[in-house]
C-alpha cells in the first residue's frame, strides 16, 4: 500500500501510523450535549466503500494526513493535510 | 565539579570505510530547530536571507551551502545548521537549540546510493534526487533526515541516541554492497 503525503509525495505504508476515522476534525463543542459526545467518542461507521481516515506521517515529515480511501477496492482516492482539510 | 569532557555523538564509532564507501562524522556547528509562526513563513525566509544568506527551504529541499545550511525537516519545520541563529529569527519562528540532540554523518563514495537503497524506502538516485534535495524517511527502522550534499555524498541526521544503531546499520549495508563486487 502506498500513501501520497502532500509534502513528501508517494511513500511506503510503513512510514505511516494509523489513527482511525477522521472524526477528530469534527470535534463537538464542549456544550454540545451527551448524545453528540457519545457519538464522537464511541460511535463509528463501518462502511463498505469510501471512508476518511487520519494517518500520521511518523517516519517522514510528521504531518497529520486525511486519507480518503475505498475499503472495497483498497484504492486511495485523495490525501490532504489535516491542518487544511475541511470536515 | 570535575572537568567534563565533551564527546561527539559518534565518538569512537567513526570514521569507517568499507569498499568504496566511507562514512564520517560531520562537525556542523550549531543545529537550530526553526518553526515558522502562523502566516510568518515569508517573513522568516526574508529574515533568514538577511541574517544567514539562505531562504527558508521548500518541502524536500535544502538551501544554503556547506557551513550554513537550512534543511527542510517536516511540516512547518526546518533546521538551521552551522551558524548561531540571529536574534531576528525569533520574531517570526519558534527557535530552539538542538545542537547536541543529533548525530550528523556524511556518507560518501561512488556506491553510496546503493548503500542507501538497502536502507531507505525512497528512491535516492541522482536522476531525481539531486544536490540540495532532502527527504525525511526511514533509515532501516530509524527516522532520519537525508540530504544530498555532493555528487556522491549524503548528509544523514538521526537522533543522537541512535548514533550507534545508525553506524551499525550503515556498516551492514556497506558490507553488503562491497560483497557484491
Amino acid at each position: 500500500m502506498r500513501i501520497t503525503c502532500p509534502h513528501c509525495g508517494e511513500r511506503d505504508r510503513r512510514e505511516f501510523y494509523y489513527r482511525g476515522a477522521a472524526v477528530d476534525l469534527e470535534r463537538p463543542a464542549p456544550d454540545a450535549g451527551e448524545e453528540a459526545w457519545d457519538n464522537f467518542v464511541y460511535l463509528r461507521d463501518n462502511p463498505a466503500g469510501v471512508t476518511r481516515d487520519l494517518w500520521y506521517h511518523e517516519g517522514g515529515c510528521g504531518a497529520w494526513i486525511v486519507v480518503t480511501r475505498d475499503t472495497v477496492t483498497h484504492e486511495v482516492l485523495k490525501t490532504e493535510l489535516a491542518s487544511e482539510a475541511k470536515s | 565539579m570535575d572537568k567534563l569532557i565533551a564527546k561527539t555523538a559518534c565518538a569512537g564509532l567513526l570514521p569507517l570505510t568499507v569498499g568504496s564507501v566511507s562514512v564520517s562524522e560531520e562537525d556542523v556547528g550549531a543545529i537550530t530547530s526553526v518553526s515558522p509562526l502562523k502566516g510568518q513563513k515569508k517573513a522568516l525566509s526574508d529574515a533568514l536571507k538577511a541574517a544567514h544568506g539562505m531562504a527558508y527551504p521548500a518541502a524536500n529541499r535544502a538551501t544554503g551551502k556547506s557551513g550554513a545550511r537550512a534543511v527542510w525537516l517536516g511540516h512547518s519545520h526546518a533546521m538551521l545548521i552551522g551558524p548561531e541563529p540571529d536574534a531576528s529569527l525569533e520574531k517570526h519562528a519558534a527557535v530552539v537549540d538542538q545542537s547536541d540532540a543529533w548525530a550528523v554523518v556524511r556518507l560518501e563514495g561512488d556506491r553510496a546510493e546503493q548503500v542507501l537503497a538497502r536502507l531507505v524506502p525512497v528512491d535516492l538516485r541522482s536522476g531525481h534526487f539531486k544536490r540540495g534535495h532532502t527527504v525525511r524517511s526511514l533509515l532501516f527502522h530509524m527516522t532520519a533526515s537525508i540530504t544530498r550534499v555532493g555528487e556522491n555524498a549524503f548528509q544523514i541526521m538521526v537522533f543522537r541516541s541512535m548514533a550507534e544503531t545508525l553506524v551499525h546499520d550503515l556498516k551492514r549495508a556497506m558490507e553488503g554492497v562491497a560483497t557484491r563486487g
